[in-house]
C-alpha cells in the first residue's frame, strides 16, 4: 500500500462517520479481494467466503466508529474477516477447530524441500500455466489450516509480519515459522512441475520481485 | 563461514524476505554461488511466490464484486 493511503482512507472514514456513508463503497473497494481470499483461507469453500465477505463489509460499515487508527484500516479489516472465517468455521464443524495451534513451532528442519533429483526425474513436457495455477490452488488449499491462513495473509495478500501477528493474534515468530513451512510444503509439492522455469536464471526473479 | 544445504534451508523464507542479517546473507550468496541444489530451490521457491501473488492462480467467483457492493448498498439505504 501506498504511504498516503491511510490518509486518504482516514479523510474518506471520517466523511463517512460525518454522514457520507456512500463512500463507504469507495473506502472497501481496495480490498475487495483482500476479504475474499482471507474468508477463503479459512472456510475454504467459494459460497461460503463470498457470504462470509459480504458480512465482514456489513460489520465493518456498522462498526466503522470504533475504528481508531491505531491500526491501518487494511489490517482492521483482515482482522473482521478473520474472526468471520472462524465463526462459520465453528458452526460447520463445531468447537473443535483450532485444535492444531499446539504443533511445535521451532526452526527446526521438519520441511526440508524437494532436492533438484525430484526434478529430474519429472516428464519433459512443461505444463501449461494454467495447469500450474490449478496445482498451486489445490496445493495450498491442503496446506494445514495454520499454515494456510498465514501464506494467505503473507504471500497473497501481502500484509507483513506484524500485520499478519496483528490480524491472527499470534507472534511475529510464529509467522516466520508458519510461513516458511508452508513455502517450503508448496515447493516440495510444486517444484516436480517447475521444471522448466526454474532454471531460469535467479537474475530474473530477483528482477521480478 | 561455509554453510551446509540444510542450514541454508533453514533460512530461505527468511532470505527470500530479506530479514536475514548482512553477515548472514553473504554466506549464503557464497554458497548459492556454487551450489546447484539451494539455487533450484531458491529459485522454485520465488516462482511459486510469483505465481500465488498473480491474480489469475486465486480468482474471485464471477460477479462477486457486484453482489458484494449491492448487498453494500442495501445496508447503506437501511442505515
Amino acid at each position: 500500500m501506498k504511504p498516503e493511503a491511510g490518509t486518504k482512507e482516514a479523510v474518506q472514514i471520517a466523511r463517512i462517520l460525518a454522514g457520507e456513508k456512500e463512500l463507504f463503497h469507495e473506502l472497501i473497494r481496495p480490498y475487495e479481494r483482500m476479504v475474499y481470499l482471507t474468508l477463503f483461507a479459512i472456510v475454504k469453500n467459494e459460497t461460503e467466503a463470498e457470504d462470509g465477505a459480504q458480512e465482514t463489509v456489513i460489520s465493518a460499515y456498522r462498526h466503522l466508529a470504533s475504528f481508531r487508527g491505531e491500526a491501518k484500516f487494511s489490517t482492521w479489516l483482515t482482522t473482521i474477516a478473520i474472526n468471520e472465517g472462524r465463526k462459520r468455521l465453528r458452526k460447520a464443524k463445531g468447537a473443535a477447530e483450532d485444535s492444531i495451534e499446539g504443533l511445535a513451532e521451532t526452526h527446526e528442519g521438519d520441511y526440508t524441500p524437494a532436492p533438484l533429483t525430484d526434478w529430474r526425474e519429472i516428464p519433459l513436457e512443461e505444463l501449461e500455466r494454467k495447469e500450474l495455477r490449478e496445482t498451486l490452488r489445490v496445493a495450498v488449499a491442503e496446506l494445514p489450516d495454520i499454515y494456510r491462513q498465514v501464506f494467505t495473509l503473507r504471500d497473497l495478500e501481502e500484509l507483513n509480519v506484524e500485520e499478519t501477528a496483528e490480524a491472527l493474534g499470534i507472534t511475529p515468530g510464529a509467522v516466520r515459522v508458519r510461513l516458511h513451512r508452508a513455502r517450503m510444503m508448496l515447493q516440495k509439492r510444486l517444484a516436480p512441475f517447475l521444471k522448466i522455469t526454474a532454471p531460469a536464471r535467479r537474475r530474473f526473479f530477483e528482477r521480478a520481485l | 563461514m561455509k554453510l551446509n544445504c540444510k542450514y541454508v534451508w533453514e533460512y530461505i523464507s527468511d532470505y527470500i524476505d530479506d530479514t536475514v542479517d548482512a553477515k548472514l546473507r553473504e554466506d549464503i550468496e557464497r554458497h548459492l554461488e556454487h551450489c546447484e541444489i539451494c539455487s533450484a530451490i531458491l529459485d522454485s521457491t520465488r516462482n511459486i511466490l510469483i505465481l500465488a501473488a498473480d491474480d489469475r492462480t486465486f480468482e474471485l467467483p464471477v460477479g462477486y464484486s457486484g453482489r458484494l457492493h449491492e448487498r453494500l448498498a442495501r445496508e447503506l439505504e437501511l442505515s
